[in-house]
């Protein structure tokens, strides 16, 4: 099982045959991740040989899908070029689009986001400015590095990256059903409810580990979200009680604006929906561990 | 990116929304001229990116071109809320003000989805109409492709009751409104007071503006718009070198991978700083994914120059990013430093945990450099740097 992603998916990357495409490309064939095919208009026909394998390029998702039967895009296409790339997989309706680009422009990512909804959401995307998802030991579309962590039954659903590793990290003598990184930016496709309902459905999964961090109030709607829907053992961090109001910490939806955004009020919200909150990574994985013993 | 309101005017002006005459200046002899061209009154407003500068004084009238000049040399080198005034708008006098409005756009996060606000309660900080007359703020989503027609402006205007004499001239200030969001990739475009003068006109008396900096790609002249008179300078020396700065007021210098990892890398710190008289993050510094030794070394001396910082921690958690890189990135940078002929004082406290953990723990500890000292957790190093801050 895992969510989103399994070692039935067929994975194309949008923006393959650029310097990051191909590096990322690489990693997740070594993951096992079955990629079968790139996409770019100028280069369509031709096929790239990675490590022995004799990737195909197409011109467009489209045509990738219907030769290849792809349900999975990873995009690493260039800012400016995003918006476009986004819709073009939404308008062929892929059902997953992993989107990995960082910087995109609030008014592109609201854009593809208006529309992916007015053609009925056929397409999950997932990110911007996120480091994709793995089923270790099944497939990998992002950069989230494989050798961390092992199959398990933890899942993990978080706006950061590197959070992400070092709670796999933490984790990995237990392992993963699933790590989704759902990415920093102000607005994003798939959230932390998206990702906190398909595990709760997922039969694999027993725990949750759920990553904020200050900005918005995504945190808070989970929580919500959990007191009302979720049974499984879920438990939090969120990062950014010492990030200063009006100040952006990295990721642009990272800003605490006023009252509204802040890691405390966060922190209070999981608490009051029952789910138990880490001071540090290493003390959540500790919390996650204790909980899993019984 | 915030702008100043001279700034915004300029925006405003330049897609069609109605605004008053004024230009900005930063010595008081300005102000003459200035208040001349304008007729021979003025009003002086203190350019800061911060509300309440009318209560604080920072908005003054002047019939003359010389009060205008007075008016200038009082507000010129005046702090408001802890931001000097450096410049200030000679705007023309409002004529007799009848109503005072509000319209904005904004992003909806909660519901990605843009969102029109607008009131017929304006001239007032708008957060709190929202919390003490909520039916007053009309709140309609905007579809980022259908964007703002006449219809969709009339709607809004239907929304929040605009009285009907001024509901023609209120949709059409909408669309230019929206032109200036949707073209200038802004965040935020918010007027307040849109004021109903004395002759029926609706005009835009002030305004905010925030820009997506995401956007500069293709806002070329957005550059132009940034005050560097404002930036810390530590900020502004790690803009220049494209570091992902932001200066806090603590003591422990710290540098990371990834803006997770480093918002938490800061939490971390200061917990550990309760225990250690208090000590608190100096910084906040992401190098990014593949951080080579020249980034490190960019990194190291932002935060070695920053008189505040006692010690500093680098918190690495290898994902594609190899430790061994990250390690050799350390010792070449201490080395760099060293050859540029900076004498390095403080002790460096580095955990690397991930992708070739072992190899990077292995290089620092066969460079034992004097000044770094190696834990192998992420909350043992921090205490340690806490510790070594606090002694200091």
């Amino acid at each position: 099982m895992a969510i989103f992603l399994n070692k039935d998916s067929k994975v194309i990357v949008q923006g393959m045959t650029g310097a990051t495409g191909m590096k990322h490309t690489k990693l997740m064939l070594a993951d096992g991740t079955n990629i079968v095919g790139g996409v770019n208009p100028r280069k369509a026909g031709t096929s790239v040989d990675i490590d022995g394998n004799e990737i195909p390029v197409f011109g467009t998702v489209a045509e990738a899908m219907e030769k290849t039967g792809a349900n999975v895009s990873v995009l690493f296409v260039p800012p400016a070029f995003a918006k476009a790339a986004v819709v073009e997989a939404i308008d062929a309706e892929i059902p997953l689009a992993v989107v990995i680009t960082e910087g995109i422009a609030v008014h592109d990512s609201a854009a593809f986001w208006a529309y992916a909804k007015s053609k009925g959401n056929k397409t999950r995307i997932i990110g911007p400015n996120c480091p994709g998802l793995i089923t270790p030991g099944q497939s990998n579309a992002g950069i989230i590095p494989g050798d961390i962590t092992k199959p398990g039954r933890i899942g993990l659903v978080s706006k950061s990256g590197t959070l992400t590793y070092q709670m796999m990290y933490e984790l990995r003598d237990i392992g993963f059903s699933s790590a989704v990184g759902i990415g920093g930016d102000p607005v994003i496709g798939t959230t932390h409810i998206d990702a906190l309902a398909a595990f709760e459905a997922d039969p694999d999964t027993d725990l949750i580990v759920m990553i904020g961090e200050i900005g918005g109030d995504a945190e808070e709607r989970a929580a919500d979200f959990i007191k009302a829907n979720v049974t499984k053992p879920v438990v939090g961090y969120v990062a950014g009680f010492t990030a200063p109001e009006g100040k952006t910490m990295g990721h642009a939806g990272a800003i605490v604006s006023g009252s509204s955004g802040t890691a405390a009020a966060k922190k209070e919200a999981l608490e009051a929906a029952g789910v138990k909150v880490g001071k540090t990574p290493t003390e959540t994985a500790k919390l996650a561990r204790e909980i899993l013993a019984g | 990116m915030d702008l100043f309101e001279y700034q915004a005017r300029d925006l405003f002006a330049k897609h069609g929304v109605p605004v008053l005459a004024g230009e900005v200046i930063d010595t008081p002899e300005a102000a003459r001229e200035a208040t001349e061209r304008l007729g021979g009154k003025s009003v002086v407003k203190a350019q800061v990116k911060v509300g309440g500068r009318g209560k604080a004084g920072g908005v003054k009238l002047a019939a003359t071109p010389d009060e205008a000049v007075a008016r200038a040399t009082d507000i010129l080198g005046m702090d408001i809320k802890g931001h000097t005034v450096h410049k200030v708008m000679i705007a023309e006098t409002a004529p007799e003000i009848v109503e005072e409005y509000y319209v904005s756009y904004l992003l909806d996060r909660t519901n990605r989805t843009f969102l029109a606000m607008a009131s017929v309660q304006g001239g007032v900080e708008i957060e709190v109409v929202a919390e003490e007359n909520p039916d007053a703020l009309a709140k309609v989503p905007v579809d980022a492709n259908e964007g703002v027609s006449i219809e969709k402006a009339r709607e809004i205007v239907a929304q929040a009751k605009f009285p009907a004499e001024v509901a023609d001239q209120v949709a059409e200030i909408l669309v230019t409104l929206w032109d200036t969001f949707i073209k200038e990739d802004a965040l935020l475009v918010e007027v307040n007071p849109l004021a109903k003068v004395a002759s029926g006109k609706v005009i835009a008396l002030d305004g905010k503006v925030s820009l997506d900096e995401n956007a500069e790609f293709r806002q070329p002249d957005h550059e132009a718009l940034v005050d560097h008179a404002a930036a810390n300078p530590l900020e502004a020396a790690a803009k220049a070198k494209n570091l992902n700065y932001v200066k806090l007021d603590g003591e422990v210098g710290i540098i990371g991978n990834g803006a997770g990892l480093v918002m938490s890398t800061l939490d971390v710190v200061a917990y550990a700083g309760e225990n250690h008289g208090g000590v608190k993050p100096a910084n906040f510094l992401d190098i990014g994914g593949g951080a080579s030794a020249a980034v490190m070394a960019n990194g190291l001396e932002i935060i070695l120059g920053d008189p505040d910082v006692k010690s500093v921690f680098v918190n690495v958690f290898g994902g594609i990013t190899a430790c061994d890189e990250v390690a050799n990135g350390i010792v070449q940078a201490l080395q760099l430093l060293a050859d540029k002929g900076e004498e390095v004082t403080k002790p460096l406290v580095v955990r690397l945990d991930g992708n070739n953990a072992e190899l990077g723990r292995q290089i620092l500890s066969d460079a034992n450099h004097p000044l770094v000292q190696r834990v192998d957790t992420m909350d043992g190093a921090a205490d340690k740097a806490a510790e070594l801050a606090a002694a200091k």
